[in-house]
């Protein structure tokens, strides 16, 4: 459409006006156009996202009391670190796990809630989505109530079966299970929403063709549904693996990255070393760690999706 | 190959039912039509042959085995959907194999099937192509290749060239007719285009709210209609339907269109229609083409009548004419030569020996 606009006015103007202005002329320039309808974006991204970006890589550099440029002094000290590995294997282990629940779970219950007719739909639907919709944070109060070893309805259902008293949030094993499965409780009706958005998409006809075809149930799954889906399934895990992985309210308010550090996630782990101990400039050090593994995700990803968005 | 067989078929949704009772047979390597307009349960009809639909009622019975409760994968059927239904990740070949590569067959045998199928649809050079790369045309014969390499027993084709425009329409329906005296296939066809049924069919299966107007080769259907619905819905333009009356004058028996329009009936007509009451409403079924300019030398049973045109439409090798009669909008088809313009009077000559009479309130044709 702007290119449209943009071509009449250029016809128009040749025959009049063409001494006034090279204000006009570069106006006349698609991109020029086009940069100045942007502009406002540009802004906003540079001033919500460059700078700050900017300013933790310069705040990396410094030594704990920011009086003195370090150069790469603080990666080279987390490195020796073994909190810092720690940390990295557990974001990687919390982050995979949850998104692959996540996933498998939203995928299972989409198909359930796209076999419910009409109306009954949408109230499962809206029902399913409650976990979403709760602020995280008040949402996690309530499973560390739920994960309490004395006093929990967990613990206290089990213990009619013999077992527990389980230490949910005290034992390293049962402390990182439970801080995936709330983020599992809490992301997969985003996972189900899309998918179930993807398989509204599919026609009917490719299913009742591959009906004929032969195909059994699960064959109509992996030649239809799975390869109609694909690129909303890569972009809601690139999406979700990033926001898992930066995940930063349910553990800090379930376990504040204990027992002995072993839950923490970088966000957290960044909060606790440059806020809480007051070293800013190792904080920086541990949050700027998720780009370069995020991005390389990412570049995978999204690469696939580019490709095959040509085809469908 | 096989025969298909409709006994007594119902479906019901809820408290609607949209099939209601069909009886039809369709004998081996026959092309047949299902024609009738939106609702009128053609396409469940179709469905339910299918396999896609549950049946409320009554039997199918495809190759003699009564295949109510068979899934369509065991029916042996090939289906060509509207909309194609191609899948859009695979490519040509593969789209057309996916049912045998499903059934396991060797790898061979595939290949050799679909670059058979592709020759016989002229598609060979687009075999590694996607869906989306292709033309709707083109799309439409991969879809009929799908069909075509799984040789089954019965094909099913569900308003196939509705989403082609009218040029690639006759250009496929050919295709398909060609298609059709090679492979042999029984074929069942749902269509709303009664030219599509008329030039495909073998027979033609009018339907209308849920029943079958009437079966019969497309000459049958357009000489000899049962009824209004099918007198009305085959042909283009339509039939035109007068009020008339049947009345006895000097001992003939002639039929009397409004006050000043009563024509002989010749004596083939008069000795057919002699038995009716004579205070009967009736109406008058005559083809536009049956409704032409007056010439000199009229054959006897051809009469004639002026009127004045309301509006002419030049066709090129035809220029139809409309007119009213007490208030009853006509068509005619006559001569691009004979000189109608809008407006201007003009004598017509109605062919009698071509004429239908119909019941109005039952709408059969008497």
């Amino acid at each position: 459409m702007a290119d449209v606009v943009v071509q009449q006015g250029r016809v128009a103007r040749t025959s009049g006006t063409r001494k006034r202005g090279s204000l006009r002329n570069a106006l006349g320039h698609k991109s020029t156009v086009a940069f100045f309808l942007t502009l406002p974006l540009i802004l906003l991204i540079v001033l919500l996202v460059l700078y700050p970006a900017f300013y933790s890589v310069y705040l990396a550099t410094l030594n704990k009391a920011m009086t003195k440029f370090v150069g790469l002094g603080n990666f080279t000290f987390l490195f020796k670190r073994e909190t810092f590995w720690m940390v990295v294997k557990q974001s990687c282990i919390f982050a995979i796990t949850a998104v692959v629940f996540k996933a498998l779970i939203g995928f299972i219950v989409a198909h359930f809630v796209h076999n419910i007719p009409g109306k009954k739909q949408r109230k499962w639907r809206g029902m399913l989505l409650v976990p979403w919709v709760i602020p995280p944070a008040m949402s996690t109060l309530a499973w560390l109530w739920l994960f309490d070893p004395s006093y929990s309805a967990f613990n206290y259902t089990l213990s009619f079966f013999g077992v527990g008293p389980i230490p949910w949030l005290g034992d390293t094993f049962w402390a990182r299970f439970a801080v995936i499965l709330v983020n599992v409780w809490y992301g997969a009706p985003f996972f189900l929403i899309m998918y179930l958005a993807a398989l509204k998409s599919v026609p009917d006809q490719l299913y009742e063709a591959a009906a004929i075809d032969g195909a059994n149930w699960w064959q109509r799954i992996w030649y239809v549904t799975l390869p109609m889906m694909r690129n909303i399934i890569a972009i809601t895990t690139l999406f979700s693996l990033i926001v898992t992985f930066a995940n930063f309210d349910i553990v800090r308010i379930l376990t504040s990255g204990g027992p002995l550090d072993t839950t923490h996630l970088f966000a957290t782990w960044a909060f606790q070393v440059g806020i809480q101990s007051s070293d800013i400039p190792l904080g920086a050090c541990v949050s700027l760690f998720m780009v370069p593994i995020l991005a390389v995700a990412a570049i995978f990803i999204l690469r696939d999706v580019t490709k095959r968005g040509n085809e469908a | 190959m096989a025969d298909v067989s409709l006994r007594k078929v119902i479906k019901r949704y809820d408290d609607v039912e949209a099939v209601r009772g069909i009886d039809l047979d369709i004998a081996d390597h026959e092309f047949i039509v299902l024609v009738g307009p939106s609702g009128c349960g053609k396409s469940t009809t179709l469905r339910m042959i299918a396999g896609l639909e549950d049946i409320s009622d009554g039997d199918i019975m495809i190759g003699g085995d009564v295949v109510n409760d068979v899934p369509p994968k065991d029916r042996d059927i090939a289906m060509v959907f509207q909309n194609y239904a191609l899948y859009p990740h695979m490519t040509v070949a593969e789209n057309m194999s996916f049912g045998l590569r499903l059934k396991h067959y060797p790898k061979a045998e595939i290949k050799a099937r679909v670059t058979e199928a592709a020759r016989l649809l002229d598609i060979t050079d687009l075999i590694d192509r996607k869906p989306k790369q292709l033309s709707g045309g083109q799309r439409q014969r991969v879809a009929m290749g799908r069909a075509i390499v799984r040789n089954p027993k019965v094909f099913l084709f569900d308003e196939p060239l509705s989403n082609l425009d009218a040029k690639l329409r006759v250009q496929m329906r050919i295709e398909i007719k060609k298609v059709h005296q090679k492979v042999r296939t029984t074929t069942v066809y749902v269509t709303h285009d009664q030219v599509e049924a008329m030039t495909l069919a073998d027979r033609v299966v009018v339907m209308n709210k849920g029943r079958i107007e009437q079966i019969g080769t497309p000459n049958e259907l357009y000489h000899k209609p049962a009824t209004r619905f099918v007198a009305g819905f085959i042909g283009s333009p339509a039939m035109n339907f007068i009020p008339c009356r049947l009345e006895d004058v000097a001992g003939k028996l002639q039929i009397r269109l409004t006050d000043r329009i009563a024509f002989a009936l010749p004596p083939a007509r008069a000795a057919r229609y002699n038995a009716l009451p004579r205070n009967d409403k009736l109406v008058l079924g005559i083809r536009p083409e049956h409704l032409t300019e007056s010439h000199a030398h009229l054959e006897p049973g051809i009469e004639t009548f002026d009127t004045v045109l309301d509006v002419t439409e030049p066709m090129g090798m035809e220029t139809l004419v409309y007119f009213g009669l007490e208030g009853t909008p006509v068509c005619g088809r006559v001569n691009p030569n004979a000189g109608a313009t809008d407006g201007a009077p003009m004598r017509l000559a109605m062919d009698l020996n071509n004429m239908h009479l119909l019941n109005e309130e039952t709408g059969a044709v008497l």
